[in-house]
């Protein structure tokens, strides 16, 4: 087992980064009457943690009895009858899923569920909660139908179905349904928070930390604590004793898209403008979500540019992430179109600033 | 058994008032509808307006009030946007209900007229089609249905459609009606909650009573029965002004790559952005030291922005251009570079 999974804390008094948020959590579900939930925050800031721990405290242990399916809906639309398969991990006591998955089926997954869930609502016996928790992953990815088809289905259904919905970022879900949930916003936790993990991480592990060790993984992982997890892992396999200067290697792709950053940044031209979409490509079928790339990107632009110019890239970086998801949105993902436009657009403007620069 | 099921529900929906007069205070909708109740007249409706301001708890009250308990039934039909399923399945619904006429049946002490009622919530989701396809079944059934339709933006409800019913906006709720309706839920909740702490959540909810509801139980959850405005603050999620702050001194600084820090520590506490703007906007037209025209460019900034976010922009890169024109308008750059 990864060290991120045998070290995920099981319940709401062995969490230790948010202890906060987990009190409060303990105290909100103590009656049967809480309400729906979004929790919401940067990847690996532990919202998936809280929420198992808080559905162990829910129901105790058989919520941990948990089962994987994939699970086919069929779904009558009235002209045709669509058939979608979703993987869905479900106790007795609650299902999660991802329903964006479903792609622009997701509304009739969402639909779907809620009202299964509710038909067998569980029967109450001493004192057990007499609903049903569902767990809805990345609903800041769901299509805006699939979030409108939630709203009276959340209020219609309370008594039997509660929700759990988790997103990274909160503005994407629409007004209508925060409105319906308390929001629980999750922080990514500070460098010195993600050194004590590391640090209880080695003392278990019976490892010798050298000093220093911990808080370069920290400030590599950029505060995501699944990401120092597993860059400590990786060190562990990679040479045990650490030596005193030893860093993580940088992801892979991150590599991949610093290297296209020098690219572009050495020549511009529409032979090497061609060189990078291969490179692209490459990054794109081994399923690197376009945002991360264009985000990459641009951070390691800005390293090397002139003030000026940073105000101007970071603009048109905004502006091409945002027309990947409109067209995402209207025809179905060609984001590689916009990190090219992206790129064109970078070295146009750098080339005219050489030219001006230096003649 | 049966006690059991309110007890499992949250606050919001155990305090959805049934009875039209007891919804809090939209005026005027109040009003019109408690006279159209006495004669049991009613034009078809479109309800329609923000979250939370009462438009489906107005609706089923109605609907409750005309025909009571046991009719309801027979005689309500709501659909909502998890139900709609294409044009098709809505028609053949509504044609299904609509057709088999109304029974004579009535139940004394309530007014039971002669048709039946369809209530649409979430009309704004349904497409253009199906909306397209309900006129001509509302003309068929003119004479024994009634219907209401519930939507948050009235522009995504066609105009054929619209037009043929009485329209009632649905307000953002005022502070004191607000009030007023928390005041009843803390009586009969027994909680203490002193005037600092109404005021300031009707502040934080914006109007939005299901809201209020929702930070109230969890305030009293975490706090007991005893509930400060600090502790309503905190169960709001509501940033807290020094990160407002401290990012317009970051871009004060007249340094890239300072404010970019900050945007990436903003988004890593992960800090709703959208929200974050309105309170930036708060900050920037207040600040005393900054000029009009200054001003102008980065509200207008701002405003360019909530439309990216709404159309699902990244956060981060919407930050960090904010951020980035915010300096080049305090530090009078032009917008696009020359060379
Ligand atoms: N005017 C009001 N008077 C009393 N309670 C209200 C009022 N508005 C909202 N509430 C409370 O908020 C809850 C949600 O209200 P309601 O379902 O009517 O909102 P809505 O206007 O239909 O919102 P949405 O557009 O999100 O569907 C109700 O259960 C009730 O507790
Ligand atoms: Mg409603």
């Amino acid at each position: 087992m990864l060290w991120v999974d045998k070290y995920r804390p099981k319940t709401l008094d062995k969490v230790t980064v948010h202890d906060q948020v987990a009190q409060n959590l303990r105290k909100l579900v103590s009656e049967q009457d809480c309400p729906h939930l979004l929790f919401y925050g940067p990847s690996g800031s532990g919202k998936k943690t809280l929420i198992l721990a808080l559905i162990k405290q829910m129901f105790g242990a058989g919520a941990e009895k948990v089962k994987m399916e994939n699970k086919t809906w069929k779904i009558d639309t009235g002209t045709r009858t669509l058939e979608i398969e979703l993987a869905m991990l479900s106790s007795a006591h609650h299902v999660e899923m991802n329903p964006s998955d479903a792609g622009f089926q997701d509304r009739y997954v969402v639909q779907e569920v809620i009202k299964e869930m509710a038909k067998n609502r569980p029967i109450d016996a001493k004192g057990k909660r007499a609903f049903k928790v569902l767990v809805l992953n990345e609903v800041d990815k769901l299509s805006r139908e699939a979030q409108h088809s939630l709203r009276r289905t959340m209020e219609k259904y309370s008594a039997s179905c509660r929700l759990i919905l988790c997103c990274n970022s909160s503005s994407k879900v629409t007004e209508a349904v925060r409105s319906r949930c308390l929001n629980v916003r999750v922080n990514a936790p500070s460098e010195d928070q993600i050194v004590q993990v590391l640090e209880i991480i080695g003392k278990k592990e019976n490892l010798h930390l050298p000093a220093g060790f911990a808080a370069r993984i920290a400030a590599q992982s950029n505060r995501n604590l699944r990401r120092a997890i597993l860059f400590f892992e990786t060190c562990k396999v990679q040479q045990y004793p650490f030596a005193s200067n030893q860093v993580a290697p940088p992801l892979d792709w991150e590599q991949y898209v610093s290297e296209i950053a020098t690219d572009i940044l050495t020549e511009q031209s529409p032979k090497r403008l061609y060189a990078v979409r291969q490179k692209f490509y490459e990054l794109l079928v081994n399923c690197i979500p376009p945002e991360s790339i264009l985000k990459k990107l641009l951070t390691e632009l800005l390293k090397k540019l002139d003030a000026d110019l940073k105000h101007e890239i970071c603009h048109w970086a905004a502006h091409y992430a945002l027309c990947m998801q409109e067209h995402k949105m209207r025809l179905g993902s060609k984001a590689i179109f916009h990190l090219e436009a992206f790129v064109a657009k970078f070295m146009s403007i750098y080339k005219e600033f050489l030219v001006a620069t230096f003649g | 058994m049966a006690p059991l099921v309110p007890m499992s529900q949250p606050w919001v929906e155990k305090y959805r008032p049934r009875q039209v007069k007891d919804v809090a205070h939209q005026e005027e909708v109040v009003r019109v509808l408690t006279n159209t109740l006495q004669t049991a007249d009613l034009p078809h409706m479109l309800f329609y307006g923000p979250p939370g301001t009462g438009k489906t708890t107005t609706a089923l009250a109605i609907a409750y009030q005309l025909y009571g308990p046991e009719l309801y039934k027979s005689r309500v039909l709501e659909l909502n946007a998890s139900d709609d399923r294409g044009i098709n399945v809505v028609r053949t619904k509504i044609k299904d209900f609509a057709a088999v006429a109304v029974g004579t049946a009535r139940k004394a002490g309530y007014p039971c007229p002669p048709y039946k009622m369809i209530i649409l919530d979430e009309a704004d989701s349904m497409t253009e089609d199906a909306q397209n396809a309900l006129r001509r079944t509302m003309e068929t059934y003119s004479k024994v249905t009634r219907f209401f339709f519930i939507c948050n933006y009235i522009s995504r409800i066609i105009e054929p459609l619209a037009s043929r019913c009485a329209k009632f906006r649905f307000k953002p709720l005022s502070e004191e009606v607000m009030s007023s309706r928390i005041m009843h839920i803390c009586n009969e909740e027994s909680l203490n909650l002193d005037a600092q702490a109404l005021s300031t959540l009707s502040a934080i909810s914006q109007g939005d009573l299901r809201r209020a509801i929702t930070y109230l139980q969890s305030a009293a959850r975490l706090f007991g029965s005893s509930i400060s405005s600090s502790d309503l603050i905190s169960v709001s999620g509501v940033i807290p002004e020094d990160v407002v702050k401290s990012l317009l001194a970051a871009c004060r600084s007249g340094e890239f790559d300072v404010a970019n820090k900050e945007v990436s520590n903003i988004i890593a506490d992960g800090y709703p952005v959208s929200q974050l703007m309105a309170q930036f906007l708060d900050v920037i037209v207040s600040a005393d030291d900054i000029p009009d025209e200054q001003k102008a460019r980065i509200c207008k900034k701002l405003g360019e922005t909530d439309k990216c976010l709404v159309d699902g922009a990244d956060e981060y890169l919407q930050l960090l251009d904010v951020a980035s024109e915010t300096i080049r308008a305090l530090f009078d750059m032009p917008q696009t570079l020359v060379f």
